[in-house]
């Protein structure tokens, strides 16, 4: 079946382009929120691999960003390495590591313990994070410096916010790019079908053959290093690695942007993502109450569009032009 | 047709106070179609989820081609070629027909590892799913979600899941309860010629008397929990314990 994927790819080059021209019309400062955008979309889409295709709410996953980001940090602190390839792969490593430890506990409870335990693990690492200051600089965090790209060809140059919104952006969009193509292969993938077949029926699943908690731990690692990714990449934007990422409630963010985009589809979370760290931004930038703005539009979304913007969107296109 | 396929010895599993089955000594012959009988609650369903590993026994003991599997784990017994259906039907409601019946084929061949391929790819893989969705009738429904379907409809495809595993032997819980009776006919159609055309060792638990005298040559009634009486539809017919206990009260069901 070729159909589905051409259909995919009729709409997404469009976009693809989209993106690629944007540095050179927008102001820098967009470029730069479109970033973290698309660094959060990486991580919602590890996260999704979860929800949306195995069934599994995961309320810990800022243990995996997390873990991204302070690799990251002692790879600059221990290593004295300042390279965006070596930072990516402590970063995922570093996430994996972590994911496959706690996956094991993790996956063989379902739904609310399964959500629970999740949740209590990633808080284990922000005490960690938060207590052992000599190592992590507790609540002040580690700097990191702007890294070296394409193992040094690029460098950061004098201009940090021209660096971030130019070369720095194409290389998360590149990156971005390729773990959609990923991701999208493996959700269409007979593991990916595996996944699905566990979330709608567990029982059925293993009378099928399929060893259940085998691949909810495959399924967890991926999502975690996916989301470790996503954490080795947002740190050189924010410059600095704070405790605040390890905590639950950023965990609840990463809920809510496929929430918002809407977890049964494959586009919903990372179009959730970007929209979720521009309402977030601005909702910052003009009310003191913005906590209340968030939790307003966040009611809204599931008593009247459960199924996410892009979720709702697809039920309103005729069926035929169905791509997302 | 002489050689045991299946063959319990003893087996036993009690819930609280209720011998639910009890020392049972069951044996199924390679290559025939059976009926398990028997009355709610006596002890039908737990047989069968005792021998495909749903729920293990407390004591006794299952061969399956002489060889000892009552510890086995699920995937082992699945790849030994143990498969059943389920009397409330069991499918992966939000995937499509096909993808139902694909996904037990890919798991057959052992290719849900493979992480990095597109299913809808494999044509091998697709092309038997269709053929098997054809012989059950449901070619025409291969791309709706398996949550739309009619109660007749899902009780073929749970089969037709289990049947895609191409198994040895083939436990049916009920694969007509819950369906109006002009619909129990057709599904006993298809189901029974696709076994018999597959070689397929089957064990039907059905209620229906009327079902099960056309459709098995061989009858095994099961009253609280033990083996009441085995044999043809003739002799069942005309033994007393089972008109007693069975068959004066079987129409409620």
């Amino acid at each position: 079946m070729t159909g589905p994927p051409r259909r995919v790819l009729a709409w997404s080059a469009p976009v693809l382009l989209a993106l690629i021209v944007l540095p050179f019309v927008v102001p820098p400062y967009q470029t730069v929120l479109l970033t973290y955008g698309l660094v959060f979309a990486i991580a919602a889409l590890g996260f999704n691999l979860l929800l949306g295709y195995t069934g599994l709410l995961s309320f810990g996953h800022s243990a995996y960003f997390g873990m991204g980001a302070y690799a990251v940090a002692f790879t600059v602190k221990y290593l004295k390495l300042e390279s965006m390839e070596a930072f990516l792969l402590s970063g995922i490593l570093a996430s994996g590591a972590v994911a496959a430890l706690f996956g094991l506990l993790c996956v063989r409870y379902t739904k609310i313990f399964f959500g629970i335990l999740t949740m209590a693990l990633s808080q284990v690492l922000w005490s960690l994070a938060f207590k052992f200051f000599w190592v992590t600089g507790g609540s002040d965090g580690l700097r990191v410096p702007t890294p070296t790209l394409l193992g040094g060809l690029v460098q950061a140059g004098n201009d940090k916010f021209e660096f971030l919104s130019h070369r720095y952006y194409f290389y998360v969009l590149a990156i971005f790019v390729v773990a959609v193509a990923v991701m999208w292969v493996i959700v269409h993938s007979p593991f990916g079908r595996a996944l699905q077949a566990i979330r709608d029926n567990e029982t059925r699943a293993e009378f099928v053959g399929v060893q259940v908690w085998h691949y909810r731990w495959v399924a967890f690692l991926i999502s975690g290093m996916f989301t470790g990714l996503a954490g080795a990449l947002w740190v050189p934007l924010n410059g600095l690695t704070t405790p605040d990422i390890l905590h639950w409630t950023f965990s609840g963010k990463m809920v809510f942007f496929t929430v918002l985009g809407g977890f049964q589809t494959f586009f919903g979370p990372i179009v959730g993502a970007i929209i979720f760290n521009y309402l977030e931004t601005y909702a910052v930038g003009h009310t003191v109450y913005w906590q209340m703005v968030l939790g307003i539009v966040l009611v809204v979304l599931v008593l009247a569009l459960p199924a996410g913007i892009v979720g709702t969107l697809r039920r309103l296109l005729p069926r035929p032009a169905r791509a997302v | 047709m002489s050689v045991d396929l299946l063959k319990t010895t003893q087996l036993t599993k009690s819930f609280g106070d209720t011998h639910a089955v009890d020392h049972v000594d069951f044996t199924v012959a390679a290559g025939e179609v059976l009926a398990l009988i028997g009355s709610n609650g006596a002890g039908k369903t737990t047989l069968i989820n005792l021998i495909s590993g749903l729920i293990a026994p407390d004591s006794g003991r299952v061969d399956f081609q002489g060889s000892d599997i009552t510890r086995a784990s699920t995937h082992r017994k699945i790849g030994l070629g143990i498969a059943r259906s389920f009397q409330l039907v069991n499918l992966f409601d939000q995937l499509s027909v096909q993808d139902n019946v694909t996904l037990a084929i890919f798991s057959r061949e052992g290719r849900t590892r493979r992480l990095f391929s597109l299913a809808d790819a494999d044509t091998a893989v697709r092309d038997e799913g269709a053929a098997v969705l054809k012989q059950f009738g449901l070619d025409t429904r291969a791309g709706e979600p398996a949550g739309g379907l009619s109660q007749g409809e899902r009780k073929l495809l749970d089969v037709a899941v289990a049947y895609a595993l191409r198994p040895k032997l083939l436990f049916l819980d009920e694969p007509t309860s819950g369906v109006s009776t002009r619909e129990k006919a057709p599904i006993m159609d298809i189901i029974t010629s696709v076994v018999r055309s597959g070689g397929i060792t089957a064990v039907i638990i059905e209620h229906d008397m009327d079902v099960v005298f056309t459709y098995c040559p061989r009858i095994v009634a099961m009253h609280q929990g033990a083996i009441l009486a085995d044999g043809t539809p003739d002799e069942i017919r005309n033994n007393e314990q089972v008109t007693a206990n069975l068959l004066g009260t079987h129409r409620h069901a």
